[in-house]
């Protein structure tokens, strides 16, 4: 646990002093902030507050970039090898990626809260311990993947391609950037096996919608499993030195992070509750009654 | 004799088709300064690798400390240090903060500040690594292998490609962990620095080990052969200086000619006989006793920088 802190302060300190880190942690995320708000909820309160959900799972996915490309510059340039001969396992070195994230986004998400509140003025958050408990299973989780990614991909320039082609993914289709509520009923169907619209929906619900966290088993279930499974495949494929191949079954292993998003995609898909309540938050929101959905 | 503080048997090591190492024995006593000597590719670095754990031998035995060090875990790196090649810290960490780090890492803490003064680093606490030069970087990679004070030190190629001004520094600091009786293996493939600071040397080249002892015994091995470095007005084709009574090799150097003779007397007569056959003329000669260079020679028939 103290090798780990140790790690973690390390990377903090690293990535505090790399510029391109400091503008996708917190300037990205303050201009998406920004866009969303005064562009497209044209500054109205209710309308920020229901876009805000969306802007916060995109500040929390961005721990899926965060320090995962860090470690693979680690191995590239022969710094994991310098660190294979103290006693530090792997284990302390991908935890510390993932504790790093987290203390590194806290604090823009929450500037965004106090923005939010004090530009736009949005004065209700629902149950805001719901909310943290969201943004906290986010980051963890969008982190280990990105650990996995790290752990699959020999250089750089991979990682980042690899990289860039699931966050679109996360990104379009989760409801992140544009609300499912858009989207034709095949799209919306087809989100429910995402891992970010679980994020998404996740944060809705307890920041719009004040549900609590009990309500929402299945997203929490699906974001700690997520986690759980995906460290424990990085755990598996780490390579210390550039040198290392990974095997094809390897590589199949790390496929398997999938299974518990496509077991709740089939499951909400066969319930079809979440996308009608969704909609709901959504219609809610033109109404002059409550914008706050049915509670289940 | 005490239990040797590393002991390898019959290493054996295979890349693919590449026999990497060929049944490698040593042992290394406390307090000892080890040398593996060799051209690039004798395997000398994949030796230092798997005694540090990093790699694992096909077949044999290697122990440090009497642990085994794919299984030796946290009681095993705590017992070595290690100067790697192919290794780098992050570009945007301080030369303190490295420091500070690897004593945490160790769970050790030991006056930093003492270590940065004894390798010359003190007033560069506040450098980022990538600010300082080749000599710095291994001064560095010197003090994080001492900060959890090890046992043993594994020093693989410490001087590589530093100038010969600050590789002298970097020998004084070795010099100094023998003083304090650390036990050191260390491997190289300039001459210099296994004669300056090796207790033994073994040579090794294409995965064996092809001679072992003291600095010393290992030049009286070649004790009957000189050196004989000469210059001539014209070039001469080496086989023709070759052939001459008494020579066994022969190379250009950068302003003539390296001879290795048994009988010196006989070879500078035949030089002398043939020069003035060829109308060729001596400028300078110069006999000189054996290195461990010309052990090498003598043993592989080729020079250490081929």
């Amino acid at each position: 646990m103290r090798t780990t802190w140790t790690l973690t302060k390390m990377r903090m300190r690293l990535a505090l002093r790399n510029r391109a880190f400091l503008f996708f942690s917190l300037l990205m995320p303050l201009a998406f902030l920004f866009l969303y708000a005064s562009l497209f909820a044209k500054g109205e309160p209710r309308a920020v507050g229901y876009l805000f959900p969306s802007v916060l799972a995109l500040t929390v996915m961005g721990s899926f970039w965060g320090l995962s490309i860090q470690l693979v510059m680690f191995r590239e340039h022969g710094i994991l090898r310098r660190f294979r001969l103290t006693p530090v396992g792997p284990a302390a070195l991908l935890a510390s990626s993932i504790l790093s994230n987290y203390v590194l986004t806290l604090p823009t998400v929450a500037l965004e809260f106090v923005l939010v509140r004090a530009v736009y003025g949005v004065t209700t958050f629902g149950n805001l311990w719901g909310a943290w408990l969201f943004i906290t299973l986010g980051i963890v989780t969008f982190a280990a993947f990105g650990l996995i990614v790290a752990s699959l991909t020999n250089t750089m320039q991979e990682t980042q391609v690899l990289n860039n082609a699931i966050w679109f993914l996360f990104l379009f289709f989760s409801g992140a950037t544009l609300p499912l509520v858009f989207f034709p009923e095949w799209l919306q169907r087809l989100s429910m096996f995402l891992p970010a619209t679980h994020l998404v929906v996740g944060l809705q619900f307890t920041l719009i919608g004040a549900v609590p966290v009990r309500s929402l088993g299945p997203e929490v279930v699906a974001l700690v499993g997520g986690a759980a499974l995906a460290f424990a495949l990085s755990w598996k494929l780490f390579r210390w030195e550039p040198g290392e191949k990974i095997s094809r079954s390897a590589k199949a292993w790390a496929a398997a992070v999938i299974i518990p998003f496509l077991l709740l995609g089939v499951w909400e898909n066969a319930l079809d509750a979440r996308r009608i309540e969704l909609q709901k938050i959504y219609r809610s929101l033109g109404e002059r009654t409550s914008p706050l959905p049915e509670q289940r | 004799m005490s239990e040797p503080v590393i002991r390898v048997e019959q290493l054996r090591k295979r890349y693919g088709s590449v026999e990497a190492l060929r049944g490698v024995s040593f042992q290394v006593q406390e307090g000892e300064v080890f040398g593996l000597l060799g051209p690039n590719g004798a395997g000398k670095t994949t030796t230092v690798e798997i005694l540090e754990g990093m790699r694992t031998a096909d077949a044999g035995l290697a122990q440090v400390c009497g642990l085994d060090p794919r299984r030796g875990g946290a009681a095993f790196q705590r017992q070595i240090g290690a100067v790697l090649q192919h290794t780098a810290l992050p570009d945007k960490l301080r030369v303190g903060e490295a420091v500070e780090l690897f004593a945490n890492l160790y769970g050790r803490r030991r006056n930093l500040d003492a270590l940065l003064e004894r390798l010359g680093l003190a007033d560069k606490q506040r450098a980022f690594y990538d600010e300082l030069s080749g000599g710095q970087r291994q001064r560095l990679a010197l003090a994080l292998a001492l900060v959890h004070e090890p046992r043993v030190l594994f020093l693989d190629e410490p001087t590589a490609g530093l100038d010969p001004q600050v590789r002298r520094e970097i020998y004084e600091i070795i010099e100094e962990l023998r003083r304090e009786g650390k036990t050191i293996l260390l491997t190289t493939h300039y001459i210099e620095e296994a004669e300056r600071l090796c207790d033994r040397v073994a040579i090794m080249d294409y995965g064996k080990l092809i001679a072992l002892g003291t600095p010393a015994e290992l030049r009286q091995r070649s004790a009957n052969t000189t050196r004989i470095a000469v210059r001539l007005a014209q070039p001469i084709e080496d086989g023709r200086l070759r052939q001459l009574d008494g020579v066994v090799d022969c190379r250009p150097i950068s302003d003539g000619y390296l001879l290795h003779s048994q009988r010196p007397p006989q070879t500078i007569v035949a030089l002398v006989k043939e020069l003035e056959a060829l109308g060729n003329e001596l400028q300078s000669l110069e006999i000189s006793a054996p290195t461990l260079e010309d052990v090498f020679i003598e043993l592989t028939g080729r020079s250490l920088r081929d």
